[in-house]
């Protein structure tokens, strides 16, 4: 029978890795049992609880890599090595791919985590995999080191303002490896929803499947809140995704154009 | 195929399962595909007159016996209903629509029941029994018989249309309270909201698991509060009623009408068998009536012999 217990686990935070002056990684002890591209619901006790993709699960230890981006993030910050928050989950699905396919993964911003995530288990299964690694700048690049020393990796790093790598945006990376013969079975991405929307038109065009994990406001991360509920098909993206094939999302009317809050008010990208 | 059919305070319903307010419905998207996925109706989120932020999280949970909420009623006002919801949602319409409002006044009561009843709903429901926002307004209005019936007084003034009153388990006498309604010229009533509020500790954080400490039960353990709850309202006024709480699977959905429900809303059942529940719901209902020969569900409200 399924587990229908959704109650908080307390887990005290074992490490925690500081990747830039507003990232960390949170390590947590736990099998944890996720699938790349699923995600947590973290409860700062006292504070707020959110939705986070998983950044790392070998079965033993699991990490959440945190962007300070408002106050719930910013009271999370304020933790140290051994305070004990409240996790939920795994929800929603991953990414679906099979042994020794060859892969493209877009990680822009924050959202290289989970593609890390997928990243070790793809090459564990012996695919072949290219990383495009996207930033504003060089200062903002995360995980740069933790992809490179994966066996076997074509790290392709891009930066908006050209202060390391490609100058310019992830897509034109992915065309430029197109265009230079490169095949792919998938693009697998996560990063800002227009960036998403952009990989995915180019994936039409050249016959490629695009899978996405797509980011909406989320309460319950289980389908019952409605917050996460998209225009078009109204299904609930934590349940549904949050990864989802480009073919799915091409028709949602809101995909690439906005988003909603807590209260289920629009807002335009 | 037994007729699952229902007239509801003159509006029809292709099957007698509803959407429950305050699951999923944020959207008039995500009331279409509560529909596509089975129900016979829908009831949007609590509706007030201006935005309105809601709790932190965490806001809900579950468990196997028991699901527990306090999402604060979170919306983004009227302005929202009117200029996207409503219109979204009424092209095609793809089934009945009941608008649930809510206010903390009741003069604002009045004032939102004028302009949802332009929206064209077919049927208003009042929710004065929300038990997660007593820290903000004090005790639900539905459990006192003078503030629930004075409720549905100054809403009955400003709507001809049907008009039910969602009710609170949390109460003595729920009869008494249903009563008071009817005498102020309810049409029905949707019993019961959430039991409690109830608490639930987190033992190894020793602290409240919802961010608002407290919150609404639902899920299976509610069911037998609900169908003694119901039986009460229909005895007490012998209205049409939504019966609500716990009901999880078509015989639930069957129990709760023997004990006086017209129609049979559903939220906390999302949660246990996914939004295509309604169907598999719906599915089950249609089985028992076979095999009972009942061919009209009609036949079964309110037959329970006790």
């Amino acid at each position: 029978m399924k587990n229908f217990d959704t109650r908080p686990l307390a887990l005290e935070i074992k490490k925690i890795i500081c990747e830039n002056e507003n990232t960390n990684t949170y390590v947590f002890e736990h099998n944890l049992k996720s699938k790349p591209g699923q995600f947590v619901m973290m409860w700062i006790p006292g504070v707020d609880e959110k939705p986070f993709s998983i950044a790392y699960d070998d079965g033993k230890q699991f990490w959440l890599t945190v962007c300070k981006v408002g106050p719930a993030t910013a009271e999370l910050f304020k933790l140290k090595e051994g305070a004990k928050v409240g996790i939920r989950g795994p929800f929603g699905k991953g990414f679906a791919f099979k042994k020794g396919e060859k892969l493209a993964l877009v990680g822009g911003g924050y959202g290289v985590a989970p593609m890390y995530c997928v990243a070790h288990k793809a090459i564990s299964k012996g695919c072949k995999v290219d990383f495009i690694l996207g930033a504003r700048n060089k200062d903002l690049l995360l995980y740069t080191q933790k992809i490179s020393g994966l066996h076997g990796i074509n790290l392709h790093i891009s930066t908006d303002d050209g202060s390391q790598g490609f100058k310019g945006f992830t897509t034109q990376v992915l065309e430029n490896l197109i265009a230079g013969g490169a095949k792919f079975d998938h693009i697998f991405a996560c990063g800002p929803e227009k960036m998403e929307y952009f990989l995915g038109l180019i994936a039409e065009k050249n016959g490629i499947d695009c899978q996405l994990a797509v980011e909406k406001y989320m309460k319950c991360g289980f389908g019952v809140c409605g917050q996460c509920a998209v225009d078009g098909s109204g299904e609930c993206v934590c349940k549904k995704g949050t990864v989802m094939n480009w073919k799915k999302l091409k028709t949602l009317s809101e995909f690439g154009k906005y988003h909603r809050d807590a209260q289920g008010k629009k807002h335009y990208f | 195929m037994a007729n699952l059919e229902i007239n509801f305070c003159g509006v029809k319903f292709g099957n007698p399962t509803v959407l429950a307010s305050g699951v999923l419905g944020v959207t008039a998207a995500s009331l279409r595909n509560v529909v596509r996925n089975g129900a016979g109706g829908v009831t949007t989120k609590s509706i007030w007159l201006t935005e309105h932020p809601g709790h932190k999280n965490p806001t809900m949970f579950g468990t196997e016996h028991y699901f527990m909420n306090a999402v604060g009623l979170s919306d983004a006002g009227f302005e929202k209903a009117e200029t996207e919801t409503f219109p979204e949602y009424m092209k095609k319409k793809p089934a009945p629509i009941i608008a649930n409002i809510v206010a903390y006044k009741l003069a604002e009561f009045g004032v939102l029941a004028e302009k949802i009843d332009k929206l064209n709903p077919d049927i208003i429901e009042v929710n004065i029994s929300c038990p997660n926002v007593e820290d903000e307004f004090g005790k639900p209005f539905a459990c006192s018989v003078v503030d629930a019936a004075g409720v549905t007084k100054v809403v009955r003034a400003m709507t001809k249309k049907p008009l039910i009153v969602k009710l609170s388990p949390n109460v003595s006498n729920i009869g008494e309270i249903a009563k008071a309604c009817a005498s102020e010229g309810a049409d029905g009533f949707c019993a019961i909201n959430t039991v409690g509020p109830g608490l639930a500790i987190d033992i190894d954080l020793r602290m409240p698991i919802l961010a608002n400490k407290v919150g609404g039960v639902s899920g299976p353990a509610i069911k037998p509060i609900a169908v003694k709850c119901v039986h009460d309202v229909y005895k007490a006024t012998g209205l049409p009623i939504i019966g609500t709480g716990g009901v999880t699977t078509g015989r639930d959905a069957i129990e709760i009408m023997m004990a006086g429900a017209r129609l049979v809303g559903m939220g906390t059942m999302v949660y246990y068998r996914e939004v295509s529940g309604f169907k598999k719901v719906v599915k089950e209902m249609n089985e028992w009536c076979e095999a009972n020969g009942v061919k009209n569900i009609e036949e079964i409200i309110g037959c329970v012999k006790m």
